[in-house]
């Protein structure tokens, strides 16, 4: 039955943008942390998305997805998350504790607005996973109710 | 006569099967909506129709006729054609999915009403009353 794969499949998404929801709660918590040395400075971090087919459906644990006759693939997962490659903003402040030697302090990657428009677009695309899942529960519930009139 | 369930639902209750593997279809694409070069997929009914169809074989009743019908293709899957594709590949356009999704399950809902149509239909022929 394809109707309790949706469950599955937006399961699998609404997890996939908790992580995402996740990374730009650490992202924002971070944004401040400062270091003395570029290595040792927090970066900002992002998920990757990558499509799930079938088999690593039932690997991620979600067992209840049945084979997929149609060859669509089921759900989405995080593939990894990676740091972001952007330049650290170096800041003159001889009189900071963690200054280093010239003066430096180090201070995150981080990008505040890019992060509030990541955090809108989990946040909406959350809900609208959520919104599929009913119309799921509701289609299913339905069914079930087939011929008792 | 013997009742035919088949003959009697009308090929409604194959409708609902249809119904419920494409909003699995949709479902797919709007949970891969942020997922990069995911391209948006989805079956059509004629696609469908044009798979079974093409399950059907000839009969040969000679060793020189053809068997007729070529193989099935995939499920009757396509891809869409995206509007705007964006920048990271993804195809998915997520107000024509959700616009998809609400027209599929509402066209779910009308087959599920013809097919509880038909069944209380034959309960009264049954029970006479």
């Amino acid at each position: 039955m394809s109707i309790s794969n949706i469950f599955a499949i937006s399961g699998s998404a609404m997890s996939a943008q908790t992580v995402r929801l996740n990374t730009v709660a650490s992202n924002m918590a971070n944004v401040d942390s400062v270091a003395s040395s570029a290595d040792q400075t927090y970066r900002a971090r992002k998920p990757v998305f990558s499509q799930m087919m079938n088999d690593n459906m039932k690997n991620y644990g979600w067992s209840n997805a049945t084979i997929d006759e149609s060859g669509a693939g089921v759900g989405v997962k995080v593939d990894a998350i990676v740091e972001s490659d952007a330049p650290l903003q170096p800041r003159y402040e001889p009189d900071h504790p963690m200054a280093n030697e010239e003066g430096y302090v180090f201070y995150p990657n981080v990008n505040p607005m890019e992060e509030m428009a990541d955090m809108m677009s989990a946040s909406r695309s959350f809900q609208t996973n959520v919104e599929i899942m009913n119309s799921a529960k509701s289609m299913m519930q339905k069914m079930l109710t087939l011929g008792q009139v | 006569m013997a009742i035919s369930f088949d003959k009697a639902f009308a090929g409604h209750d194959k409708m609902l099967g249809f119904r419920s593997a494409r909003a699995a279809i949709l479902a797919n694409n709007i949970a891969n909506a942020d997922t990069p070069n995911y391209k948006a997929r989805d079956i059509s009914f004629d696609g469908m129709l044009a798979n079974e169809q093409a399950k059907l074989k000839l009969s040969a009743t000679s060793q020189s006729h053809l068997s007729g019908g070529s193989s099935a293709t995939e499920g009757g899957l396509f891809y869409r054609n995206p509007n705007q594709p964006s920048l990271d590949g993804n195809t998915v356009d997520m107000q024509r999915e959700q616009a998809e999704f609400a027209e599929n399950s509402l066209q779910f809902d009308t087959s599920f009403m013809f097919l509880d149509r038909k069944i209380s239909g034959m309960k009264k022929a049954l029970t006479g009353n």
